[in-house]
């Protein structure tokens, strides 16, 4: 029987707990808003002796993504945290490491990306890693990102799969924001995740192995690539496998696509990420109101549980497609990648691209209510309205004044400036 | 669901006051969410925290722009527009401030339909500090809700303030019971609102924007050394301070290792410390050859210069 132990914890406390109740023993860290609370947490704990795990502080990220894909290489459970600008400045360990075919567990707190520098959350910075061979978490919840931290570890030590995963969870949104939070028993975490059993990964100082090697012509290259997209695919089925398991010990259902309220839906929201709770709210709401509505929601990102998505969309009419994220010159990411997945189906929904919530900008019940009524509307008649960057009048007008005063401060430094050359 | 927001400044315990506030619901059986919004700033600056408690699970997230009860720690953010303290405030919210004036005058001043409570006798009349306010702001929100009593109320308290000892829980406890007490004429006033879609959803008022020239569309600003107006020596807790009789005039040290720049060299050759803009980083302290530079904690500091100056009235 295991003890039930519910307490109030921030998603970062969420994180360093799911990396303690994982039994990791190598921490390479370094820290940026608004992360830095979770590896804060492991160093008390490492430090008290709490946590029987090898903290190093690296001078980089880049150095601690490298630190991390060794430590993997050795077979020791490894775990490290990042966040936005951070992610980027490591970005090329990201895509040489996971190569190695090393497993460990990467936690993103998203946050916006610079220029301009800001500190709330979006999804370029995750989303930027989706290429990179790391296999994508994504949460909605502080359990979810506990519970994700120790499904990660299953599912990225899996034996056919052995790629790292990247857990991913909001900033401010999750991050700073405390809920309800069963923690799981520390002897049912370790039944989990036994020792890992690392096989032939154990390179050490007497048993030397090259792990960036170099190979020329295609051949060589195009199978190490094939093989990690092969490993990646087998992933859905492990991930069900290590859900299921999960289940079982903690009586915590994750689906690598989450539905609600999608029994007899004819309209959803699609999105990912911590707002799609804001979505069942609205859910909720319309329910109230007799529109059946409902919220479709990817956790397993990479791999992209397409089949998954195609059975939760069936029968669905309009799909309002939320991307907290924008590539620019094309649009919602999201979007695009479910709108890829559809391809071919019989009878596909109509799918309204929506852009909001970027760096951290709210986005309104009104606006929910709004999204569902124009995707329902799509789904009727067909007619699929252009992709809608949420902004409002007001917030414009906002901006404006804003650009009024530069305005001013521009003309007049210019002034100054002919003045100056003048004299 | 109850939705509260607390309005202060940093240092003013408005994330320990929305904490206090959420384990108390949460001891009382309720579902709670509760989290601080800040930006790079730190003390001083406007910050504010929430919490939100239902009996069911909570799916709303982010800033309440429904508040039922905002509570102001100081009443000078009355009047700075970016704290935001008015934000989504209507005739079913309660406006708790703390602070001197009336209801009425506030309400004239606000232009508010909502209920307004002030909490005078927390403020120090002679010095207009408000002690433990965090603590004052978390014992009249668990008043004013109805459904948390005084005992959860100094659980909690006593849960969230543990690592800071005894004296400090102490201390916290009693201002806590006092503003309980204070407000119970207005008991539980916060009503818990049903989780219903808005009588009548305001339609989001949608723009498209416009294509700007880059120019304008890049966010430049036009006009240099602006950071020198950012004063973040209010982030400083420890001073540095330069006992001139030790100092061997080596400014190339602890002003080279500076990582602000903010030592240079005076007339005289002894490091000058714009303490406008140092952090407090105490690198200087540690790295000065002839430890001519000692760690003053801030609050002492300033308070020897304001008895050195001759206090304010």
């Amino acid at each position: 029987m295991t003890t039930l132990t519910r307490k109030l914890l921030t998603g970062n406390a969420a994180a360093a707990w799911g990396a303690r109740l994982a039994g990791v023993e190598y921490l390479p860290v370094f820290p940026i808003t608004p992360q830095t609370e979770i590896i804060e947490t492991l160093g008390r704990w490492t430090e008290a002796g709490e946590m029987d795990a090898k903290m190093v502080l690296l001078e980089s990220e880049h150095s601690m993504l490298t630190a991390a894909g060794a430590a993997a290489a050795t077979g020791v459970r490894t775990f490290t945290a990042t966040s936005s600008q951070g992610l980027l400045y490591g970005m090329e360990m990201l895509y040489t490491v996971a190569g190695w075919r090393a497993p460990f567990v990467l936690v993103n707190v998203s946050r916006g990306l610079a220029t301009p520098i800001t500190l709330e959350a979006d999804h370029n910075d995750i989303l930027a890693a989706r290429d990179s061979g790391f296999l994508q978490l994504h949460c909605a919840t502080c359990q979810e990102v506990v519970d994700g931290v120790l499904l990660a570890y299953r599912l990225a030590e899996d034996e056919g799969v052995r790629l790292p995963v990247i857990v991913n969870f909001d900033g401010f949104l999750l991050s700073f924001t405390r809920e309800p939070v069963q923690l799981p028993d520390a002897d049912a975490a370790a039944r989990f995740l036994p020792t890992y059993d690392a096989g032939a990964l154990a390179f050490r100082s007497g048993h030397p192995v090259s792990e960036a090697v170099a190979v020329l012509g295609g051949t060589s290259y195009s199978y190490f690539r094939y093989e990690m997209q092969r490993a990646a695919e087998t992933a859905l089925d492990a991930f069900d496998t290590a859900a299921a398991a999960f289940e079982n010990d903690f009586r915590r259902r994750y689906d690598a696509v989450e539905c609600y309220r999608m029994d007899d839906a004819q309209t959803a929201f699609l999105m990912i990420g911590s707002y799609s709770t804001k979505a069942k709210a609205a859910v909720d709401a319309l329910r109230l109101t007799g529109t059946p509505v409902g919220l479709v929601r990817p956790r397993l990102l990479r791999p992209f549980p397409e089949a998954a998505l195609r059975k939760a969309l069936a029968g669905v009419r309009g799909v309002a497609v939320i991307d907290q994220n924008l590539s620019m010159g094309k649009g919602g990411i999201l979007h695009t990648e479910v709108a890829s997945a559809l391809y071919g189906t019989d009878n596909p929904p109509a799918l309204v691209s929506f852009i909001g919530g970027l760096g951290g900008r709210d986005i309104s019940e009104g606006e929910f209510l709004e999204m569902a009524a124009i995707a329902a509307k799509a789904g009727e008649t067909g007619d699929v309205p252009p992709p809608r960057m949420l902004y409002s009048q007001s917030e414009l007008r906002q901006m404006r004044k804003f650009q009024a005063i530069a305005a001013v401060e521009g003309a007049e430094r210019l002034k100054e400036e002919a003045e100056e050359v003048a004299s | 669901m109850f939705r509260i927001r607390f309005h202060g400044r940093g240092g003013q315990g408005m994330k320990t006051a929305s904490r206090i506030l959420g384990t108390a619901f949460f001891l009382e059986g309720f579902e709670v969410q509760d989290a601080p919004r800040y930006g790079a700033e730190r003390r001083g600056a406007p910050i504010f925290a929430y919490v939100r408690a239902d009996k069911a699970p909570i799916y709303e997230r982010g800033v309440i722009d429904r508040p039922g009860l905002v509570i102001v720690a100081d009443d000078t953010l009355m009047g700075v527009s970016a704290a935001g303290v008015m934000d989504g405030v209507d005739a079913k919210t309660v406006l708790l401030v703390i602070g001197g004036e009336d209801p009425e005058i506030w309400r004239d001043r606000l232009k508010t339909e909502a209920r307004i409570l002030t909490l005078k006798s927390f403020v120090d009349e002679e010095t207009s500090e408000r002690p433990y306010v965090g603590a004052v702001c978390a014992g009249a929100a668990a008043r004013l809700v109805g459904v948390v009593s005084k005992a959860r109320l100094e659980e909690a308290l006593t849960q969230e303030l543990e690592e800071h000892g005894k004296t400090v829980i102490s201390k916290n406890l009693g201002r806590a019971r006092e503003a309980y007490d204070t407000v119970a004429d207005d008991e539980g006033i916060i009503i818990d609102v049903p989780n219903m879609p808005p009588a009548e959803p305001s339609p989001p008022d949608w723009v498209d924007l416009p294509l700007d020239p880059a120019d304008v569309a890049s966010p430049s600003i036009y006009a240099t050394a602006t950071s020198v107006q950012v004063r973040t020596g209010l982030w400083r807790t420890m001073r540095p301070v330069l006992e001139p009789d030790l100092c061997k005039k080596c400014v190339w040290v602890c002003g080279s290792l500076c990582p602000d720049g903010v030592i240079s060299a005076d007339a005289d050759g002894y490091p000058e410390i714009d303490y406008d803009h140092c952090k407090g980083c105490m690198i200087c302290v540690v790295q000065c050859p002839p430890h001519a530079l000692t760690a003053v904690p801030e609050g002492q500091a300033q308070g020897e210069i304001e008895a050195a100056e001759g206090a304010p009235p």
